[in-house]
């Protein structure tokens, strides 16, 4: 699935990273939890999480995540952003919560 | 003898939401020296959590990273409250950080387990009320 897919599917806005769009992409992980994601999400994954601050960016950083969906239409502080947009990261918005975001995903084929 | 490049980090114990400048540094470093890709990703992950558990645990530290032709060394030492008792912190899920840590996306118990398994070798040398030195390799 290619970003700009997900973006579409989740009515999201991009907030960094527009040239990533049509990155493809296999797999997403979803937690809260970033000792968890540096555990168990593969590389290269969409990382789907409601936590904001600016290790969520490091983090991804560490995995070669190119795509991060925020989730719950949390406000992103300005400092995420510019850590996001340095690494050329693709930052997407979402009002929707983190179980209809995973289950709009999966069921498309994610 | 092979050529050993030579990185080194103060990593600050305040400010948590610097934690991982270091690691992002090394990886970056490591990129333009054209080291393969998924190394680079086990020394930089093996890395963070070592440098997240240096601001959470220790009020920061040291890093140094070695690299030679066939390996990479991580050494992080910190002159932190030392770990009680090694086995049990090397058990899947175990962590005394604070809640407030865990509020910030840290703390499940995930850190020093996930250093071993992204390194070939780690060594853990501590000492309570003393510190914490952790040496980790990675081959090429």
């Amino acid at each position: 699935m290619v970003i700009r897919e997900i973006k579409a599917l989740l009515d999201a806005q991009v907030l960094s990273g527009e040239q990533m769009l049509d990155h493809e992409v296999e797999e997403a992980f979803a937690s809260d939890m970033m000792s968890d994601v540096l555990a168990f999400a593969n590389p290269h994954c969409v990382l789907l999480t409601g936590l904001c601050n600016p290790q969520v960016i490091r983090t991804a950083e560490m995995l070669d995540v190119s795509c991060i969906v925020f989730v719950r239409g949390k406000p992103l502080d300005s400092e995420i952003l510019n850590l996001a947009r340095a690494r050329e990261m693709c930052v997407l918005h979402t009002e929707k919560g983190m179980y209809t975001t995973c289950g709009i995903l999966y069921s498309s084929g994610l | 003898m092979s050529e050993c490049l030579t990185f080194e980090y103060q990593v600050p114990g305040d400010d948590f939401t610097r934690a991982g400048e270091a690691s992002s540094s090394v990886k970056n470093k490591l990129k333009m020296m054209g080291v393969d890709s998924g190394a680079i990703r086990r020394v930089a992950i093996a890395m963070y959590e070592g440098e997240i558990n240096m601001v959470i645990h220790a009020g920061g530290g040291a890093i140094k990273v070695m690299v030679t032709d066939d390996n990479i060394r991580i050494i992080l030492a910190d002159t932190g409250p030392g770990i009680p008792d090694v086995e049990k912190a090397m058990q899947l899920g175990y962590s005394t950080a604070p809640e407030e840590v865990r509020s910030l996306g840290f703390g499940a118990g995930m850190g020093l387990p996930n250093m071993k398994k992204y390194s070939d070798n780690m060594q853990i040398d501590t000492e309570v009320g003393v510190g914490t030195t952790v040496t980790m390799d990675i081959h090429l």
